[in-house]
């Protein structure tokens, strides 16, 4: 009896520590992130780092405001262009298609979030920067190329998801309505769907901060030019490509400004996260066996 | 009970295994080299051979970037720090400059492209972007788009200080982040320029003469091609036993074999 206690009582503080581990190793970064972030805002001024136009670590001119423009048009335009995509492909994985069609589709989508970044970014370079500078000019390199890629990329993100949120609505409300004498689609449209809402926008936010944190393909097709763009066929810098790409030279203030574009991007995605935590409690929906 | 033992047991090998493949014990000396993503590729030749040579010593290399190999050798976290571009007043300072090389940037078009040279008063006014169509310049009328490399990168910054002068390189140049991204992208499109390092020229991008000469490695050596940067390993204060016996071998005969194979031309 004692023995049984014992081991109980080892795993259930042998459990707590690793679960207090992972928190502290967050809270590490996090601190380490603002300490090395927050010269560049005392030394640089927060509203002249946050609102200038002008990125030019030789001139000591450090303003990101053109890179937050671009990571906000590159994540919208993306978002635009994944969103009706992976819901319709996720209601019809939940609800129309026929399981032997369902055990094709899964294991594909699943592979397109295994293909590594660097991948999706090659191709981009290869394949859709010549096609894009051939149909619609400028240099291939291009918010709407970066956007393209950032689409594909968080399919697997939001179809996944929202096709558990999907299928997560209680069967009553289904076989009600078709009781009712609703046609499959308009159960779909007028009672699943709704109901399931709270979880599809879930599964959008956290798709839109995989597509604001994603580095490498953006790097590779997006152009790098600190500008805000005119057009969707202008180059852009998004803030996570800007911390990559002058990491390994920084020094000084410089190394602090890219850590305080780190600041930036970190007070983005925490933004997009609470909003997806406040939806789900404030609709008590669970998807995938929890809160976020 | 007699499996929960073996349980423990086997974490515990485990454990004791993971630590020992990490830790490897320490009967052997090493040297780490850490900079420049340019000179990574000769500088990871170099160890090879050297460490067939001599086994009980390990040679890491890691790449990084010149500010990265500067800011290492200078703190003292490696033994030789690479650097692809010349240091300045402040960090000469503090570090010793050993040059295992030069090596040629070219000035790299699209196959396609019917210009074969230009002269860096040309290349000047087309990176700062006062001509921008080829046309302008005896080409075909096909807008220019130029390909550069991040703030920052040795080869970007040789260029900006041989050919750029006062000027800057124009504001909406498209940003590649290695010498392959750059001939990747200009091997791909028709209208571009960019420049690469010598070391990775290849069939995919065309070389341009600059103010008549060819980028060779005859032309780099004897200083007749200007656009060229030197390699440099640097050290802090005085290098230690097996340092200097790398270093020494570096510039004896057999290293500067393997520098000449990797197309930079040993100083």
């Amino acid at each position: 009896m004692d023995k049984n206690n014992l081991s109980e009582f080892i795993i259930e503080k042998g459990l707590f520590i690793m679960a207090i581990f992972s928190i502290i190793i967050i809270f590490l970064i996090i601190s380490f992130v603002l300490l090395e972030g927050l010269p560049a805002f005392e030394d640089y001024g927060f509203f002249q780092f946050i609102f200038g136009l002008t990125w030019a670590p030789n001139d000591s001119q450090y303003g990101v405001f053109a890179m937050i423009i671009g990571s906000i048009c590159v994540t919208l335009l993306a978002m635009l262009m994944a969103v009706p995509l992976s819901l319709l492909c996720a209601i019809f994985m939940a609800e129309v298609a026929p399981s032997k069609v369902r055990k094709i589709l899964k294991p594909v989508i699943e592979t397109l979030s295994g293909i590594p970044s660097v991948v999706y970014g090659f191709f981009g370079l290869i394949v859709l920067v010549p096609i894009i500078r051939e149909n619609f000019g400028g240099t291939g390199f291009s918010m709407f190329t970066a956007s393209l890629i950032l689409a594909v990329m968080v399919l697997p993100t939001i179809i996944t998801l929202s096709q558990d949120s999907l299928r997560s609505v209680p069967h009553e409300y289904r076989e009600a309505s078709l009781g009712l004498g609703a046609t499959n689609w308009q159960t779909i449209k007028n009672i699943i769907f709704p109901a399931a809402l709270p979880g599809i926008i879930t599964s959008i936010i956290l798709g839109m901060g995989r597509a604001i944190g994603e580095t490498l393909a953006v790097i590779m097709v997006a152009g790098n030019v600190v500008q805000i763009p005119n057009s969707i066929f202008d180059p852009v810098r998004t803030l996570t490509a800007n911390i990559a790409i002058e990491m390994g030279y920084a020094t000084g203030l410089h190394y602090n400004a890219l850590f305080g574009t780190g600041i930036v991007l970190f007070i983005i995605i925490i933004g997009l996260l609470v909003v997806a935590n406040y939806i789900q409690h404030k609709y008590k929906v669970d998807v995938g066996g929890g809160y976020l | 009970m007699n499996s929960k033992y073996k349980k423990i047991i086997l974490v515990i090998l485990i454990i004791v295994g993971a630590y020992l493949l990490i830790n490897p014990g320490s009967n052997y000396e090493r040297i780490d080299i850490v900079g420049s993503t340019s000179v990574q590729p000769v500088a990871e030749k170099l160890a090879t051979e050297f460490m067939k040579n001599h086994p009980n010593i390990k040679v890491y290399v890691q790449g990084g970037g010149s500010g990265t190999g500067i800011r290492s050798a200078e703190q003292g976290i490696a033994s030789i720090g690479m650097s692809s571009k010349e240091l300045d007043e402040n960090e000469k300072k503090n570090l010793t400059e050993i040059e295992i090389g030069k090596e040629g940037i070219v000035i790299a078009v699209n196959n396609k492209n019917n210009i074969s040279e230009l002269t860096i008063n040309q290349i000047k006014d087309i990176f700062n972007g006062k001509v921008t169509n080829w046309k302008d310049i005896g080409g075909n009328d096909l807008e220019i788009h130029i390909i550069t490399r991040e703030e920052g990168s040795g080869t970007r910054s040789a260029f900006e200080s041989i050919v750029m002068g006062s000027t800057k390189i124009k504001s909406d140049a498209i940003v590649q982040s290695s010498t392959e991204a750059v001939k990747q992208s200009v091997s791909s499109d028709p209208g571009a320029i960019g420049f690469v390092s010598f070391a990775h020229m290849s069939e995919e991008v065309k070389a341009l003469s600059v103010d008549n000469i060819y980028p060779t490695e005859e032309t780099i050596s004897n200083g007749e091609y200007e656009l060229q940067r030197p390699f440099l390993f640097l050290i802090k204060g005085k290098s230690s036993g097996i340092v200097e016996e790398f270093l020494n071998w570096v510039k004896s005969p057999a290293g500067n074999k393997i520098i000449k194979e990797e197309k930079i031309i040993p100083s």
